[in-house]
């Protein structure tokens, strides 16, 4: 048998097709007589649109057609996942059109399109459109929005907001709170984020006239819901007569899942030219305006408990800004995704939170890696150590207390924060956290950390460091939990896997998944390597298009390595079942006696009594001696809805170093142990972790899209955003503590959010402790020098 | 209104008319169907398009294709010499050092570019050379490894002799 490559390190199958220049990206594809699509975009964040003249941008060179939101019969676009939860949410629902009609709600929002012969020429045409728009006044802050007196942006939701949702125990809270040896309060704002993978996002239409079909390639992470949401919800075009192809994908970290106005356009386009493809890309200013932003609460949390630390309550109250009007799932994310994790890796006994959702005259606000679990890994771990501050204790016992103790679980929260309403609930598989904390607090040295923090202040630094004991929900979903009402979007997310062993061995598998640089082709092989006992080699996968995929919910909330290796795993199983009664056949044994050894079936007793499972696909493919009711070949389908999320944990540790006379921060030193389950390649694993910390890292310290009170944004470039640049970190040191997940048969969790659920509060922990000699107890982010400096110069009694 | 340009591309001479405002890369991926390059951004940020002209490395959006008239230029797509890879290729592939690929090109061309400046760069220094090279997906952490990895490679090819590395030059 050949050695196991599941678990092992291997070189990515993807590699050779990028570092070549050979990979093919969306604006890559370019087919014969297509034509290019650009989108004229609000200046303004909130108008009535008194009308709009596109005659003489008809008239420019190499215009073929303009379009205004007017001339497209399509709905608005769906919200698929409203807050829900309890009986009786209201979610006050408005999404976009394709092109605005009537107002415009956010600087960026699409009012006409111009397709033309080269994408010079349609951008070239747009300067001549004219737009009379009556300004309205706008707001851009949730907190200001939902205030007496805000501007309003929609009809149907008075004072702005979109739903007022609850969870947890309000009595017990309450109580726990009102009797509590000690209460802490603050206001904390996780600040909003631009995504910025670093292929913007774009689209090419086609509609065939031949046949009356669509094919749509898009920069997406789901081309399978795409398909279902385009056809069904949008544009009224039957599924069956709509293909959706994602090229290779240039990172998503969750902002190509969503359904956007320009797919149905450039669909629209095509077929009003006559069915030229058009295409659409993004540029990068105009996608920080049309693609979703991340993250943007304001939050009130209050957490109760004893003087020696035994947290008994914690109350959280936040404003979820969502934009101007909803993207797919925005809702979902500050409630679901948000309010059911505010506990943590911890026992509070009591919880409650309170989530206001509100529009605003700014982008949409939808998942951003982590998607409400970094905002809530934010809250708790904040909270712990504002606590820890209150009552004098060290912040890796109140932690230690407090942890959820390994034999506990399965463990729900008692206030019920993993119970959707119908009674489906989903709990914490798994988790043994102390060890993971003590690794990462003996790699750091944390009981020598008094002398660090003087040796630092003898060269005008200001040394902190920061704990983040995070847990994370990922593996979503059970359907059963997800399709809950109000708890998802009322679909499924399930896998889906297809295996065929052609009759030279050569296999091919095709999935519902959809990677954007997660390396699924490798792993994915891997896995059906070991499954078959096949070389790596002989194996290709294939994604990415809904034609030749099985139906596929695709690729994000770590979801793919637990759900959608599952589904490859139960397809694997049913070409080896099938493989070991042909082997029977073939060996005149009882199917009983077969036994399989990677790709030996071999007779029980009589080890030469044996096929190769390459023998046998050559065999049943061709089927020229089946046994008796077997159809032939050797191709199988599986689908797999997953019991549970899967908990991945682990502690995080960062050190920062701050100028006492400047205030930049330093992050001098990061740490992570991580328990992610088994892993299927360690390499593709680390490289998971070392991206999602720098994401998270980048939202403690330099990243935060800011609007002025008009809502133009300033950070509207990468010239003005904050991307973190390969100087501002040091190297990562990673670690693990391996305790399987239950939920699946090979044991893993994923892990392509954990980095940047844990490491924005183990930063800002950080930062926080370092300024801790000087009073300050909080500070929000993101922590550029400016902030620190005034911090310092305020807690000093001079100018702040 | 169209200049005509004339340049050398991966060692082949190739003869464009472009309109003025033609980016460099803009004539590479769309007159030369060489899509290697890529766009990431419109303010000269990212990176993304890097090339090498006349042996250094530049942003090609920030530089008129008539500018590049007579020059050579190499592209990702010039960098092996055949099927073999060039080390820095063959050392983002064994350090994992992408996940989306889509800054990978014009990361591998900036690193190349150092090493041909400083065959022993410290980490600070690669930190330091890839600053106008935005990745989002790695964290960067395992890019430095490449990159290090690499000069470790040439400078043992060079020592031996082999010539490795240098093939751009």
């Amino acid at each position: 048998m050949t050695t196991d490559v599941l678990g092992a390190r291997i070189k990515r199958v993807e590699d050779p097709r990028f570092i070549t220049g050979n990979g093919n990206y969306l604006d890559d594809i370019k087919l014969a007589s297509m034509a290019h699509l650009a989108i004229l975009r609000s200046p303004y964040a909130h108008a009535n649109i008194r009308s709009v003249d596109v005659s003489v941008a008809k008239t420019r060179p190499g215009v073929v057609a303009v379009f205004v939101g007017a001339d497209i019969p399509y709905n608005p676009l769906p919200m698929a996942w409203p807050a829900g939860g309890s009986a009786g949410i209201k979610n006050n629902v408005n999404t976009p059109r394709v092109l605005a009609t009537d107002s415009v709600k956010w600087t960026g929002e699409g009012v006409a399109a111009v397709v033309a012969e080269t994408p010079e020429q349609a951008f070239d045409a747009l300067d001549a459109i004219e737009v009379d728009y009556e300004p309205l006044p706008a707001v851009v802050d949730a907190e200001k929005a939902v205030a007496p007196g805000a501007p309003q942006l929609h009809e149907n939701a008075p004072n702005n907001i979109v739903f007022e949702w609850t969870v947890g125990d309000k009595a017990g809270t309450d109580a726990a709170i009102d009797g509590a040896e000690v209460v802490v309060r603050q206001r904390i704002v996780n600040q909003r984020l631009i995504p910025n993978p670093m292929e913007t996002r774009g689209d090419i239409g086609w509609y065939n006239p031949g046949t009356d079909e669509y094919t749509v390639w898009m920069s997406s992470q789901t081309p399978h819901i795409q398909r279902l949401l385009l056809t069904a919800f949008v544009t009224g075009i039957p599924e069956h007569k709509v293909r959706c192809i994602s090229p290779d994908v240039g990172g998503a970290f969750g902002s190509k899942i969503y359904c956007y106005a320009d797919m149905a356009l450039c669909m629209f386009a095509s077929k009003a030219i006559g069915g030229r493809p058009v295409k659409w890309v993004e540029g990068r200013r105009e996608g920080y305006q049309s693609t979703i932003h991340g993250r943007d609460h304001i939050t009130y949390l209050e957490i109760a408990g004893k003087k020696d630390g035994e947290i008994t309550g914690l109350r959280v109250k936040t404003y979820a800004n969502l934009g101007g009007r909803l993207s797919t799932i925005g809702p979902g994310i500050p409630t679901t995704l948000y309010g059911r994790v505010l506990s943590g890796c911890y026992k509070f006994p009591n919880v409650y939170a309170e989530v206001i959702g509100v529009y605003t005259n700014t982008t949409f606000v939808d998942a951003y890696r982590g998607a409400g679990r970094p905002e809530a890994t934010y809250v708790v771990e904040r909270a712990m150590d504002l606590f820890a501050a209150e009552i004098g204790m060290d912040r890796a016992a109140i932690r230690r207390k407090n942890f959820i103790p390994p034999d506990a679980f399965p463990y729900e929260n008692p206030s019920g924060l993993g119970t959707a309403s119908g009674g489906a609930k989903i709990y914490i598989d798994s988790g043994n956290y102390a060890p993971a904390l003590d690794k990462a607090l003996t790699t750091v040295g944390y009981y020598e950390l008094a002398k660090a923090k003087a040796e630092a202040r003898t060269r005008g630094k200001y040394l902190g460091l920061g704990l983040s004991t995070y847990i994370e929900v990922c593996g979503v979903a059970p359907s059963k939990w997800i399709g809950a009402v109000g708890e998802g979007w009322g679909a499924a997310m399930w896998e889906s896997a297809n295996i065929k062993m052609h009759l030279t061995g050569k296999t091919v598998v095709t999935m519902g998944t959809q990677p954007q640089g997660q390396g699924h082709e490798t792993t994915y092989s891997q896995i059906v390597a070991h499954e078959l006992g096949i070389p790596m080699e002989d194996i290709v996968v294939q994604h990415s298009d809904t034609q030749g995929t099985p139906f596929g919910y695709g690729t994000y909330g770590s979801r793919t390595s637990s759900v959608g290796s599952t589904a490859a795993i139960k397809a694997a199983g049913k070409i080896r079942e099938k493989a070991r009664r042909m082997a029977a056949h073939m060996l005149e044994a009882a199917v009983d006696d077969i036994e399989v050894d990677g790709a030996n079936y071999s007779v029980k007793g009589s080890p030469d009594r044996v096929k190769t499972i390459q023998e046998i696909a050559f065999a049943i493919d061709l089927a020229f001696d089946p046994p008796e009711g077997m159809e032939p070949y050797l191709d199988e389908t599986a689908y797999y809805d997953t019991p549970n999320c899967t908990w991945p944990f682990g502690t995080h540790i960062a050190i920062v170093e701050i100028d006492e006379e400047t205030g930049a921060v330093e992050l001098v030193r990061y740490v992570a142990v991580d328990d992610v389950g088994k892993k299927i390649n360690p390499m593709i694993v680390d490289g998971q972790l070392h991206g999602g910390i720098a994401q998270g890292v980048g939202q403690a310290l330099w990243e935060g899209a800011i609007y002025d009170d008009g809502g133009q944004l300033l950070t509207g470039s990468m010239l003005d955003y904050a991307m973190p640049r390969a100087s501002y970190f040091p190297d990562i040191e990673l670690d693990e503590t391996v305790t399987p997940s239950p939920v699946n048969p090979i044991g893993v969790k994923g892990v392509g959010e954990a980095g940047a659920i844990a490491s924005t509060a183990a930063v800002a922990n950080a930062v926080v402790d370092a300024l801790s000699p000087l009073g300050i107890r909080h500070l929000d982010m993101p922590y550029t020098a400016q902030t620190v400096w005034r911090a310092i110069q305020g807690a000093k009694g001079g100018p702040a | 209104m169209s200049e005509h340009i004339a340049f050398v591309v991966n060692g082949t001479p190739r003869e464009l008319d472009v309109e003025p405002r033609r980016l460099l890369v803009q004539a590479l991926r769309e007159d030369l169907d060489m899509t290697g390059t890529h766009v990431g951004c419109d303010t000269s940020q990212c990176g993304a398009c890097t090339v090498h002209v006349n042996s250094m490395a530049i942003k090609s959006c920030t530089m008129l294709a008539v500018q590049a008239d007579g020059a050579s230029i190499t592209t990702i797509e010039g960098l092996a010499s055949g099927e073999v890879l060039h080390p820095m290729q063959n050392a983002f592939w064994e350090k994992h050092g992408l996940q989306c690929g889509f800054c990978t090109p014009g990361m591998i061309m900036t690193a190349v570019d150092l090493l041909e400046r400083n065959p022993d760069p410290t980490d600070d220094e690669i930190r330091h050379a890839i600053e106008g090279n935005f990745c989002r997906c790695t964290g960067y952490h395992n890019i430095v490894a490449a990159i290090r990895h690499a000069a470790e490679t040439m400078r043992a090819g060079a020592t031996a002799g082999e010539g490795v590395g240098g093939a751009t030059r």
